[in-house]
């Protein structure tokens, strides 16, 4: 009430005074209000430029670099212009996968918690933390990897840039899960407890299932926002231009490793990334690697869009269930 | 039962743990360097061979560049929301909505690539070359104005100008949900007495939504000041001593990104990682207010919503 009799206060004064101006006023207040509506438009164009510009100009330049080997080999040296990134699109597969394997499970788990005891104090400091964990710079979940993760170990490794980039994924997890929980009905929950099923139950085949294509979203989004990032990788995956997941496994099953031991052995190694390749090769003062960052740059930004639209896509068939 | 509740608390343990293990980590620095680590002092030392350290230079990095961009995107955002909630015809809302995100979507390092090769020679360094002759003879702006770009337009100014394109999405993003949030009843009651759309929204709209735009605004303040990668690829990485904003300079993440993984001594290691201390203090104080702020203007728009 206070609010909307100040706010009409404010604005009766001028009014008052626009209706004693004569009509020349009221074609001053007329273009002043074309124009900065105009304005909102112009800014709105103009904040599309650099988005175009970017993805124009990398589409350009990355182009001319693509080609099979740029999918299959390793890189031939600073330098030389033969020889593809297999080592960083293989690690970013590996760091992606990883890190969803990480973040997934408890992100979701949390998300129901956070919708059922919201005003426990867990639940409180549940969404506060998700909050905190959303707002930490992401150079500084790589230092919190590294102290974590590569210092204990004594080394650089697949297996501690997942875990950064886990942490950095979680609280988009948590956050979409919970808004997508939320809006299930509380009925379908309450008729299945009901009917006896324990907690539980209620919530992974009752309440899950009718928020899977939201909560699908969320890991899309999840993903999209880690496969992009550079900063967490930097003291944790390092980098490895000659890791090659087909060559560990060969060499695994030659020496008689079991399957687990292989794997544990392909997330002990440092690898590469998409975005750590590019950052490297953008220090160099090689052509043939600029040119490589382009193509690179290409690869990131098909790859997030692709993310992107299917996140886009789970949304629109959440919505429609919804209705439905 | 016990499995989402030992989930939870993983997330808690996870933010204790990141502020335990930065002020664990850095424990040596705090100690030798103490509170001049954060003066402001325009000679402060970074010197690893020395091993004297202080912080201001990356400090002050940090706050010009992010104020650099909040300048630039805080006007254009809100320019922006209030086109999509009050303007745009419907079937442009959704398509215009999602183009502005999808600036967000672009990562950080391919930023920092356009810049380097396209943005900073095309745009900056002729924005910095003119700065340079008008604000740079005007005495007291000389400060931040001073010296002439470098030709490849590295500089702080470059940082901030990439920052404001980088944050722009986030606080469109809110400050748009802000403008949704707002009754129909505030604008109809404006219009019905005879103010224009303008008047409108400046006059009813925008002091209605203020908390919620300033936390708008306070959010992607945050997101510049932990930005890494872009603002490590063009601000130049250099530690000579000047506030000007068209000379090459160090934010607190990029002088991390840059010599965490080269420290020359414990106590080089552990300096930076009091530098992600205050970092990390800077973010958390920063998403505080913002969250505070905006979850003020959602709380009352649905009491209104109910009365």
């Amino acid at each position: 009430m206070i609010t909307q009799a100040r706010s009409t206060l404010l604005f009766t004064t001028p009014i008052v005074k626009g209706f004693i101006q004569a009509k020349k006023g009221r074609q001053r207040r007329r273009a002043i209000n074309f124009f900065w509506l105009g304005i909102t438009g112009v800014v709105t164009v103009l904040a599309l430029v650099p988005l175009f510009w970017i993805i124009g100009y990398v589409a350009v330049k990355g182009a001319p670099a693509i080609n099979l080997a740029f999918f299959t080999e390793l890189p031939q040296g600073m330098g030389s212009a033969s020889g593809g990134v297999l080592n960083a699109i293989e690690g970013t597969v590996l760091l992606t996968v990883l890190s969803g394997l990480f973040a997934i499970p408890p992100g979701l788990l949390a998300a129901f918690y956070a919708v059922y005891h919201p005003n426990t104090w867990l639940g409180i400091a549940l969404r506060f933390g998700a909050d905190v964990l959303s707002g930490v710079p992401s150079i500084v979940i790589g230092l919190f990897g590294y102290a974590l993760v590569v210092k204990p170990a004594g080394h650089f490794s697949a297996l501690a840039g997942s875990i950064a980039l886990a942490v950095l994924m979680l609280p988009i997890i948590i956050r979409t899960a919970e808004e997508m929980i939320k809006l299930v009905p509380k009925n379908l929950r309450a008729g299945a407890l009901a009917l006896g099923s324990p907690e539980w139950r209620a919530a992974l085949q009752v309440t899950l299932p009718a928020a899977i294509s939201g909560i699908m979203t969320g890991f899309l989004l999840g993903l999209a926002r880690v496969s992009g990032e550079t900063a967490p990788l930097l003291f944790t995956s390092l980098g490895n231009d000659r890791f090659e997941i087909g060559r560990l496994v060969q060499a695994g099953f030659r020496s008689g490793q079991s399957f687990p031991e292989i794997l544990y052995n392909i997330i002990q190694q440092p690898v590469d990334s998409l975005p750590l390749t590019l950052y490297k090769y953008t220090q160099q003062p090689f052509p043939a690697q600029i040119q490589q960052a382009w193509g690179v740059a290409l690869v990131l930004i098909v790859l997030i869009l692709m993310f992107n639209i299917a996140a886009r896509y789970w949304v629109s068939r959440q919505a429609a269930k919804n209705r439905g | 039962m016990t499995l989402i509740a030992g989930a939870s608390l993983l997330v808690v343990a996870l933010m204790l743990a990141i502020g335990g293990l930065l002020i664990q980590d850095s424990t040596g620095a705090r100690q030798v360097f103490g509170w001049s680590f954060l003066l402001p002092n325009l000679g402060s030392t970074w010197n690893p061979v020395t091993g004297q350290f202080q912080g201001w230079s990356f400090i002050y990095g940090t706050l010009v560049t992010s104020l650099v961009a909040i300048l630039i995107a805080l006007p254009m955002s809100l320019g922006i929301a209030i086109f999509l909630a009050e303007l745009s015809p419907g079937w442009l809302r959704a398509p215009l909505g999602t183009l502005i995100e999808l600036l967000a979507a672009i990562p950080s390092v391919v930023y920092g690539l356009w810049g380097i090769f396209v943005f900073l020679p095309a745009v900056v360094v002729r924005a910095g070359a003119f700065l340079s002759e008008t604000l740079g003879k005007i005495p007291l702006l000389q400060v931040v104005f001073m010296g002439q770009i470098p030709s490849s337009g590295a500089s702080r100014l470059a940082a901030g100008l990439i920052l404001a394109i980088m944050i722009i999405p986030t606080i469109t993003a809110v400050s748009r949900d802000v403008f949704r949030a707002i009754p129909m009843a505030q604008r109809e009651a404006s219009l019905a007495l005879g103010a224009t759309q303008w008047e409108t929204i400046t006059r009813v709209l925008i002091p209605y939504g203020l908390s919620g735009i300033l936390g708008a605004a306070i959010l992607g303040l945050g997101r510049a000041v932990g930005e890494t990668m872009a603002v490590t690829m063009v601000i130049g990485n250099s530690l000579q001593g000047s506030y000007s904003l068209l000379l090459p300079g160090y934010t607190m993440s990029s002088v991390i990104a840059n010599e965490f993984a080269e420290a020359v001594s414990t106590l080089h290691s552990e300096a930076l990682i009091e530098v992600a201390l205050i970092l990390f203090g800077f973010t958390l104080i920063l998403n505080g207010i913002a969250r505070l702020l905006v979850w003020k203007i959602g709380s009352r728009t649905v009491e209104e919503a109910r009365a």
